[in-house]
């Protein structure tokens, strides 16, 4: 491969800039791990990968689905079916399939808030929707708030190639890192006070990498702030439904209905089958606005990153049997309850404290008490340790923009039973001996 | 009343779809023909798709049921697809793709999978590689006529800018080294920096291939100028007829240092007639393009589902061999039917050897020689004749009169009705003047079908 030894045709500055955010640290983590992965018969001294929010917990309800349902994945017997298919490339969508979406989104909500189909465009992801959403809502120079810690993957999705910035809102631990207006006012002085223009908020929730659903009340402030500023407010709800209790989550969707859709231009939703499906990749995500002017160009926007109409077919099939999704939405939530329960539960027993969550992939992890110093260096000290040592992928807060030091993701849903067992133990292990250290 | 503003991208027109060339689609749309239920509706003849050999995948799935249904030798493969992610793509989708490439080129070339960045259809490769090559307010040139879409998809959200080499009918819009040298210099009056040319070949709306002299003087352009080169070969496995289709590939192989400047975009949408499926490609020897449009393909991934179906039709040598060879004929005759057909009726076209379209000559129908005299024809194609075809001048033709013409999206008997229907339209003499005659089909039929509707569909351009 030609390594540009030769006269170096320039590419441009958004390829060459670093903001893909892969050149930083923490893929130290990841290389740990591909380079040595755990395997329980092959490599059982192996890195065990806790750092990848993946919902691994509930394959098994959808294997059986479609053993049971042979049809749903092909195209039947008919000649139309196949052709009509592999010729859909309309960016409105499969309509069958928007109208599951918008059903299963309801279904997650427990009937609480209604969503039109006609109001959802679908991408390639929430990776995608996200970035769209930026596009449309801001301009190059112009900023998003972000509640910190927030999910790192958003300093790449939402300003790498939009030339759009995040200032963030930081929260703090001393009330379990709950958004405040006070501190969404001083983000928005910070922004004015650098001359940046704030188009949006930006909200994940439930939280990554928090694992906690949003209150009731942090909304509403959050809507009437948003609103009182004059800007737009995205809500991405890809975890909307792995909180564990469905009563526990209250959707930026059902205070807009609440308030009458007043005023509700400036609300957008993202949603994504990769998280409580497990799917990531067939590639499956929506924006849902109540905005026309949004959708209308998000969905001309979408021409970009449209999904497969394959997996359209497949997925619209799959998520009309409200029997199958009432079974695996209720068990989903259960399994990944006991999962969580299990490894706090673990954690607790090595000495370790977790934020109290309700929701997600992971835990929120507090380390703090094992710092040499209470900064970044000395978190990313104690990670190199914990990612070599005790051979743990697990994430630092400074990644997710955490403003304290200590607090580390923990993903729980990716890997068997066996093994978080094996992680707890590794864990309790490095406990003991860090204490042992802290001791002489 | 608070004014809910958006992005001056989401507000501005270069999407393009407000365009009047969106009428012919909407007129479609509100009164599509079928031969059952609705025979005097408009024939769709704007639509850039392979329908003619469906059968040829559907009997292999037939044959093949195993990877629709996520299997392998028994084993169901779920979740294990469900959970890639990987934006450096499914490895078997990458050599069966590499492979295809290879044998659409006659095996002239060959290609390393992991060159390959694969995107979520040709739209997403060619944004990706302008987001990766050129900076807002930076320029492209792109021969006349080129795709319509092409205005949306360079330059929308990137900020790019296309500056045209003008190609002209005198010699078969043949790329000249004068018309390069022009444009460059166009785009320096303009003060335009720029970083590339992009070229389409086989040719969208012409329906013709490069020869190889134009690929020679287009290499040695861009060295020259420092610049990259673009080729867009989404059409290169639908060539059905003599001189043949040369890659750049194939052009540049024996060329030093040129191969970190080449980009060649693919597409499984035109070929294989899979739009739908979004599966779309970049392959490049330049390691820091490769790298940096993987990252982007974040943003419009290949569904595993899909790579993994299609890995397995691609890899089948058997089935590949028989498709190419068989697609290549049914153009072949589709083209020489409508070829025939126009030629019937008076009406030329370029001499075309590849796509799913004819460029067709219809300058002597004008009323006047202008692109208003084009409009004014294309709307009584449209409304009268009840055929949507694609004006030129959306394609940025310097010559008006001419038409892009479908015709692999539909069967032999409505391209049949398509002639007959023009026929009729042409000796009745109505081109060029305002007055009805006898032999024209009736108005009222089609003002019965025209209710205006509250709100239209707008629909994504096809090419």
């Amino acid at each position: 491969m030609v390594k540009g030894a030769e006269s170096c045709v320039p590419l441009s500055e958004v390829a060459t800039s670093n903001t893909h955010g892969e050149d930083s640290p923490y893929f130290a983590g990841w290389k740990a791990y591909d380079e040595d992965p755990y395997d329980a018969a092959s490599n059982p001294a192996g890195v065990i990968q806790m750092g990848l929010a993946e919902n691994q917990v509930s394959f098994d309800l959808l294997e059986k689905y479609l053993d049971q349902h042979p049809g749903a994945s092909g195209w039947g017997c008919g000649i139309s079916g196949f052709r009509e298919n592999a010729l859909f490339q309309d960016y409105h969508g499969l309509q069958t399939f928007r109208q599951e979406m918008a059903t299963f989104m309801e279904q997650i909500r427990e009937g609480r808030a209604k969503f039109d189909p006609e109001r959802i465009v679908l991408t390639a992801g929430a990776t995608a929707a996200n970035e769209l959403l930026t596009f449309i809502l801001a301009d190059p120079g112009d900023c998003l708030l972000i509640p910190t810690p927030y999910y790192p993957g958003f300093d790449r999705d939402l300003r790498w190639r939009t030339g759009v910035r995040i200032i963030p809102v930081h929260c703090s631990s001393s009330n379990g890192f709950q958004v405040t207006l006070q501190a969404l006012e001083d983000a928005y002085v910070k922004a004015e006070g650098m001359k940046i223009r704030v188009r949006g908020l930006l909200l994940t929730n439930p939280s990554n990498p928090l694992g906690t659903a949003i209150a009731r009340h942090v909304l509403e402030e959050v809507l009437d702030f948003v609103t009182q500023k004059d800007i737009h407010l995205i809500s991405d709800e890809i975890y909307s439904g792995s909180v564990f209790s469905s009563d526990e989550f209250v959707s930026v969707a059902e205070i807009v209905e609440a308030r009458g859709y007043e005023d509700c231009d400036r609300v957008h939703i993202v949603y994504s089958l990769s998280k409580d499906l497990g799917l990531p990749g067939f590639r499956v995500g929506a924006i849902y606005s109540y905005n026309d002017r949004v959708v209308t160009a998000a969905r001309r926007m979408s021409s970009f990153t449209l999904v497969s109409s394959q997996t359209q077919r497949m997925l619209a099939s799959m998520l009309a049997d409200r029997g199958f999704t009432e079974n695996y939405l209720k068990t989903n939530r259960e399994r990944l309850k006991n999962r969580r329960d299990f490894i706090t539960e673990g954690l607790k027993n090595a000495g370790i404290e977790c934020l109290p969550g309700n929701a997600g992939l992971f835990c929120w992890m507090n380390l703090a008490p094992l710092l040499e110093e209470p900064t970044r260096e000395g978190e990313l000290r104690l990670w190199s340790l914990i990612v070599h040592e005790a051979k743990l992928n697990i994430s630092p807060g400074s990644s997710c923009h955490c403003s304290e030091a200590g607090w580390f993701r923990v993903c729980f849903a990716n890997m068997s039973q066996q093994t978080l067992e094996v992680a707890l133990r590794r864990i309790k292990d490095f406990m003991k001996n860090m204490k042992a250290k802290q001791e002489k | 009343m608070n004014q809910m503003l958006l992005s001056r991208k989401a507000a501005c027109n270069i999407h393009g779809q407000d365009s009047s060339y969106f009428l012919g689609w909407q007129e479609y749309e509100k009164n599509p023909y079928d031969p059952i239920t609705n025979p005097t509706g408009i024939i769709q003849m704007g639509l850039a798709e392979n329908q003619l050999c469906f059968d040829l995948i559907e009997s292999w799935l037939e044959n093949h049921p195993d990877p629709a249904a996520f299997k392998k030798d028994g084993a169901l493969l779920f979740r294990e697809l469900a959970l890639f992610q990987d934006y450096h793509g499914l490895p078997a989708f990458k050599r069966a793709l590499a492979k295809y490439m290879g044998e659409v080129r006659g095996n002239k070339v060959a290609f390393d999978p992991n060159r390959l960045v694969l995107t979520a259809g040709a739209t997403s490769a060619n944004e990706t590689l302008m987001f990766c090559l050129a900076e807002p307010g930076e320029a492209f040139l792109l021969p006349t006529p080129y795709y319509p879409g092409f205005d949306r998809d360079l330059k929308w959200r990137t900020g790019a800018e296309i500056v045209p080499i003008h190609c002209s009918s005198s010699n078969g819009f043949r790329i000249t080294k004068p018309a390069l040298e022009a444009a460059y210099q166009d785009a320096q009056k303009r003060s335009l920096r720029v970083k590339g040319v992009l070229v389409t070949n086989p040719s969208n709306p012409l329906g013709t291939t490069l020869t190889r002299h134009e690929l020679d003087i287009l290499v040695d352009f861009v060295v020259s100028k420092d610049i990259h080169l673009i080729s867009d070969e989404i059409y290169s496995g639908t060539n059905f007829d003599s001189p043949g289709f040369i890659s750049i590939a194939e052009a540049t192989k024996d060329r030093n240092n040129v191969s970190h400047r080449i980009h060649i975009v693919c597409s499984l949408s035109k070929d294989l007639g899979l739009p739908g499926f979004r599966v779309g490609a970049i392959y490049s020897e330049n390691e820091a393009v490769v790298s940096a449009a993987t990252k982007m393909s974040s943003f419009g991934m290949v569904s595993s589902q899909t790579q993994y179906l299609l890995a397995a039709l691609l890899s089948d040598k058997e089935f590949t061999d028989k498709y190419l060879l068989e697609n290549q004929k049914r153009l072949k005759e589709r083209h020489d039917m409508l070829v025939e057909g126009l030629r019937r009726i008076g009406i030329g076209c370029l001499k075309g050897s590849a796509a799913l379209f004819c460029w067709v000559d219809m300058r002597h129908l004008l009323k006047s020689n202008t692109f208003k005299g084009e409009m004014e024809l294309w709307k009584k194609i449209v409304y009268q004749v009840g055929l949507n075809i694609s004006p030129g001048s959306s394609c940025h033709c310097d010559e008006p009169g001419w038409f892009r013409v479908c015709f692999a999206n539909m069967s032999e008997d409505t391209l049949t009705l398509a002639m007959q229907r023009l026929k009729s339209f042409v000796d009745s003499g109505d081109c060029g003047s305002n007055h009805d005659s006898g032999h024209q089909r009736p108005r009222k039929t089609f003002l019965t079908k025209w209710v205006l509707r509250l709100s239209s569909t707008d629909r994504k351009s096809e090419r």
